[in-house]
């Protein structure tokens, strides 16, 4: 197909104007881009690294003339942004169930499997319409089942998902929600992932970024997320920000032949050789809050910084990528930390959650949801958000909300039963935590019966029911950082922080594991043949007796006249 | 006896009614249930237009502005040796205004003049025959085309003595006709457009190279300028693209805006390589891409490009790629192992990649990376005429003693847009009929599939839009011929790509007959019996009575 013909006829319009370095005349540009990673060794031996990667560029999407030129931010996702009328786009791909309780808080959480949320702009006429179309789109881009994301696991949150960049919104029916809780995540989701990002994964922190390594973690989970932020305090000018993230944890621990250390190389079998060289700012934090003697750093650093994250002050070595000096002789950074004696206590995290179903049989069924609140004289309201798909018929009438064997009425209750084949159940209850409690939310349901069509492929295995959200301001014992526009690392500036007293943190349980009541699929045929069987037997005695003709027979001769009979008439004699 | 008699009479009658039942009842109630669903299609009409009879016709106006007494009144004669297409030629004389426009100094001017007296509506043209003795032309140049839809054809003094009218005319037509050749459609134009459905004859390479390397008709293209930038780390690159698009490709695009949409986007893509690796000339101290070796350089920088999430139009690409600094000078030579004066190249069908060279900045003690300000006069110059050739544009050579006028700030003269104007509408209602033929030819074949009122809606509106665009081609309403022939393709797509037409594709015989079998052969068996037995008595007893 390319055979490429030289076009030597090309005429030249413009005079060869003289070239010059003109680097005074150069305008600034609009656009930027920064680059981070942190490395947390965790208490439990492994170790969590988030990358971030943020581009944020002063444009507007929304302009009239569709005229568009990109530099750093990905021309995929901005025709995305402008043909769907996007204010804000979340999506997550993960492997794996982040463990709250052994490894406290995620940097930015995400559940198991595929989630999607976006706000539309008000100008949207049709969000349905857009919301699949753009799901649709998307899976084109991240090579991913987003395809599947339709009216039956798409849900509208009344409370739960507030937009996390500027704009005050409040009527929900922009807003859409869907989990794919059975995506399975891997390669080819991260390598268009890591096509969007200026440097690719030629330089900077993205060549840590293998895959052979990355997906022999204990978790993966990789993010874009879209939104626009103000540039200053005074939020007068806003610039769309895109930053994507992948957090990993890696079990070190086991595959270390027991000897706890680690480096870099270990890791991600690469080191680090240079920044990215369109980043402003590359930037490796080593996160040495919870016992400075604990570990040894090799090469040291002089430099730490102190940051204000979910509630706690942490300390962290930094690692500055665009100095000449962090490579140091070797031209290369390969990080390494030994730990020197495994003591330690981790604080527990305030808030976690669980989430099992009970019951036995076919038919019906408990969800039991079990909310932590691990804050010693503290309560706190949670928002805890549940999307049922409809083949579990929940009766709602049977939900219980109990803290410390009492009941606990929520102060608020959004619920949108399911319609068959058309939408799924959506709950969302605020709920006061009282202090040092666990709250249990149940609620019965009914397994419906599927048609033999919509049973997925091994339907065996079970059908999967995505995870609770519960979002929640925690109280924090140090004071958050208010301002949204002062320079702070990318980790610690995801969620807005809208009061010194408390920090935004959203959990997401496990997905739930069910088991339909599931037919023999070769039944429709067998069923078939057997009413078949029994409507010809039926019919075919009935046509019998209606057609054949009835007529009286000459009783039967006795055996012994038989007999003498056939004697007689070998005789010739007449018969009896 | 009698009793006996009766009773197989009951039995027989028996077997009759339900037979009958069966027949009534039975049959067309599992017909009904078991049929599919199939819409109303305008066959016979698809057929009609899979005959693909075109008739173009192109009003042409021959204006005499020869002073003096030769003509005097309007004479109508009719072109009809062009196949298949004709021209609508009409005669007169030309009014005062516009012989008071031809006086003008120069051509252009007159040009300009004449356009602003009367606009010729879209595909239509108007040729002046002017005197010898004017001084409009120069001495060399017989017909001037202008940037509008006029030409000037300058009458030789020996044509003109002592000729009658018809004598004259019969002097004027081929003359006449070179210029409509170059002007309007010409045969081998409606051929290419025709390259799905029409067999080139062979020899005819230029053509064939000519049409392969246009986007075929689409509603809309999107254009993506790429500049690539494989080391960022050396250089860093400004390019104002955005002022560049205003300057040079917009009023291109405004332009051949009834043609289609144009959306116009460009990215900057880092650390993208070519797929070869450059040779080294020591004797030119650059490196060298060779011809042969063009067609690799696409494949992994695709990879890159993204591909277009907003819409399913084509894309056309033109990449500007600075070669790395150990890359650098980069030339692309041609065939015979020249330098290409332009260091670009297009793939038909694709788009334009231009090298631009920057070692220009390079010095002893220059401190990386280098800030270069890319010429986009000297880059938009070459993406211009590439765009202009992958849009089909042709740029032909006039015959001997012609002089066209070159084509103004927008980069194409009416008549050329009328070309591809012509060209467009005629592709486009091939594709039509090329779509909407083969899915009533599929739909025909497979019976199963069902046909929902919609797709019927379009594959009818589809028909009527290409009946219209054929009726619009005829009477020479070029600019309608092409809006219907953009619907007729948007419809005959739509209904073509319809999801619902996939639903009951595979409906197996072997699983109809697995169902069916159960149930209906131990039914049918006793009837049919009995029905046979029933017959074999009946004719004896015929035969009986006959006696």
């Amino acid at each position: 197909i390319l055979s490429a013909t030289v076009d030597a006829a090309a005429d030249t319009q413009g005079t060869s104007a003289p070239e010059t370095v003109v680097p005074s005349s150069v305008p600034q540009p609009k656009d930027d881009f920064q680059e981070e990673l942190v490395i947390r060794p965790l208490h439990s031996g492994d170790i969590y690294a988030s990358f971030q990667f943020r581009t944020l560029w002063d444009t507007d999407f929304m302009r009239e003339n569709k005229v568009s030129h990109y530099r750093l931010f990905p021309k995929s996702l901005g025709q995305v942004i402008s043909k769907f009328s996007v204010r804000e786009l979340h999506i997550s791909f993960t492997q794996g169930y982040w463990r709250t309780m052994q490894w406290g808080q995620p940097f930015i959480p995400s559940p198991p499997g595929a989630e999607l949320w976006v706000w539309f702009q008000d100008s949207v006429t049709d969000v349905d319409a857009t919301w699949k179309e753009l799901t649709n789109v998307l899976s084109g881009i991240f090579c991913a089942s987003l395809n599947f994301i339709d009216s039956t696991n798409t849900v509208q949150p009344s409370a739960s998902f507030k937009p996390l960049g500027i704009g005050n919104v409040t009527d929900h029916s922009f807003l859409r929600y869907a989990t794919l809780p059975r995506e399975i995540v891997c390669t080819e989701n991260l390598t268009p992932w890591k096509k969007l990002l200026p440097c690719g994964s030629k330089a900077g922190l993205a060549v840590l970024l293998k895959s052979e390594k990355l997906f022999h973690s204990s978790f993966h989970s990789q993010a874009v997320h879209i939104r626009s932020v103000c540039q200053d305090w005074q939020c007068k000018t806003t610039s769309w920000e895109l930053r994507q993230t992948v957090n990993s944890v890696f079990d070190l621990h086991n595959s270390g032949q027991a000897k706890r250390e680690w480096s870099l190389f270990k890791m991600f079998s690469r080191t680090l050789t240079e920044a990215c060289p369109l980043a402003s700012s590359s930037k490796l934090y080593i996160d040495i809050t919870d016992n400075p003697q604990q570990f040894e750093l090799s090469p040291a650093t002089s430099l730490l910084s102190q940051a204000v994250v979910l509630g706690d002050r942490r300390t962290f070595s930094v690692y500055d990528l665009t100095q000449e000096t962090t490579f140091g002789s070797v031209r290369s950074l390969n990080l390494l930390i030994r730990w020197k004696s495994n003591e330690g206590e981790m604080l527990r995290p305030l808030l976690h959650a669980e989430r099992y179903v009970a019951g036995y049989g076919l038919q019906t069924g408990e969800i039991h949801t079990l909310m932590y609140n691990n804050h010693p004289y503290r309560s706190f309201p949670v928002l805890l958000l549940d999307s049922v798909p409809w083949y579990l018929r929940l009766y709602i009438h049977t939900l219980s909300v109990t803290s410390k064997g009492k009941d606990n009425k929520p102060s608020y209750i959004h619920y949108e039963p399911s319609k068959d084949r058309v939408k799924p159940h959506l709950l969302e209850m605020l709920i006061q935590l009282p202090p040092n409690s666990v709250t249990e939310v149940t609620v019965q349901f009914e397994r419906a019966l599927l048609k033999w069509t919509e049973y997925p492929p091994d339907p065996n295995h079970g059908f999967y029911v995505g995870s609770s959200v519960i979002s929640s301001l925690v109280p924090s014992t140090v004071a958050m950082d208010t301002n949204s526009t002062r320079e702070r690392p990318l980790f610690s500036s995801f969620f807005p922080c809208k009061e010194e007293s408390s920090y935004f943190v959203r959990i997401y349980t496990e997905p739930l594991l069910v088991n339909l009541p599931t037919p023999d699929f070769s039944m429709p045929y067998n069923v078939i043949c057997l009413t078949c069987t029994v409507v010809a037997v039926g019919y075919g005695s009935l046509y019998n007796l209606l057609t054949r003709s009835f007529q009286i027979e000459e009783p039967n001769p006795g055996l012994a006249k038989r007999i003498a009979n056939v004697i007689r008439k070998m005789r010739g004699v007449p018969p009896l | 006896m009698a009793i006996t008699e009766v009773e197989r009479r009951r039995g027989q009658l028996a077997a009759l009614s339900i037979a009958a039942v069966v027949i009534i009842v039975g049959v067309p109630l599992w017909w009904r249930t078991t049929e599919t669903y199939r819409a109303w299609l305008p066959v016979s009409q698809i057929k009609d237009l899979a005959k693909l009879q075109l008739h173009l016709s192109a009003d042409v106006e021959v204006v005499f502005a020869l002073d003096g007494d030769l003509l005097v009144q309007f004479i109508i004669l009719r072109l009809q040796n062009m196949k298949p297409a004709r021209y609508e030629t009409k005669y007169r004389t030309a009014t005062i205004m516009e012989e008071d426009a031809l006086k003008k100094p120069t051509a252009a001017e007159a040009d300009l003049s004449l356009h602003m007296l009367s606009e010729s509506p879209c595909g239509s043209l108007v040729v002046y025959v002017i005197p010898e003795s004017s001084s409009l032309l120069p001495e060399d140049v017989n017909v001037y085309i202008g940037q509008r839809r006029t030409a000037l054809v300058r009458i030789s003094a020996q044509m003109r003595v002592g000729k009658t009218l018809e004598q004259l005319l019969a002097q004027l037509e081929p003359r006449i006709k070179q210029v409509l050749q170059v002007m309007s459609f010409s045969h081998t134009d409606i051929t290419v457009a025709l390259s799905d459905r029409v067999r080139f004859r062979p020899g005819n390479k230029e053509s064939i190279a000519d049409s392969m390397r246009a986007f075929k008709s689409s509603p809309g293209y999107e254009i993506t300028f790429s500049l690539l930038n494989p080391d960022p780390k050396s250089h860093q690159l400004h390019w104002d693209i955005e002022g560049a698009v205003q300057t040079y490709i917009q009023p291109l695009l405004t332009k051949l805006s009834p043609l289609a949409n144009f959306s116009i986007d460009s990215q900057t893509l880092y650390y993208t390589m070519l797929g070869v690796t450059p040779r080294f000339d020591s004797s030119l101290e650059a490196y060298t891409l060779n011809a042969d070796s063009l067609a690799h350089v696409i494949n992994p920088v695709e990879a890159r490009l993204g591909s277009n999430a907003a819409s399913s139009n084509p894309v056309l690409n033109f990449l500007l790629y600075v070669p790395d600094i150990r890359h650098s000078p980069l030339y692309i030579h041609d065939h015979r192992k020249q330098e290409v004066p332009s260091n670009a190249f297009h793939s038909p069908r694709w788009g334009g990649i231009m090298v631009y060279n920057v070692n220009g900045f390079y010095g002893s003690e220059t401190e990386f990376p280098v800030h270069v300000n890319i010429n986009m006069a000297k880059v938009m110059g070459v993406f211009l005429a590439q765009l202009r050739l992958l849009l089909g544009v042709q740029s032909l050579s006039p015959p001997p003693g012609f002089l066209v006028a070159p084509c103004g700030s927008t980069g194409l003269a009416d008549w050329e847009l009328d070309r591809l104007m012509w060209s467009r509408s005629v592709e486009n209602i091939a594709t039509a009929t090329t779509t909407i033929t083969s899915l009533a030819q599929l739909l025909d074949q497979i019976g199963n599939i069902v046909i929902n009122d919609n797709i019927a809606q379009q594959v009818s509106s589809a028909v009527t839009s290409l009946q219209l665009a054929m009726a619009e081609l005829e009477v020479g309403n070029l600019g309608f011929a092409l809006q219907y022939s953009k619907e007729a393709i948007l419809a005959s797509e739509k209904a073509f790509f319809d999801p619902s037409l996939l639903h009951l594709l595979y409906f197996p015989d072997d699983q109809k007959f697995a169902i069916y079998i159960p149930l209906f052969l131990p039914m049918c068996v006793p009837i049919l019996l009995s029905m046979l037995k029933i017959v074999s008595e009946v004719r004896p007893l015929k035969v009986q009575i006959g006696l």
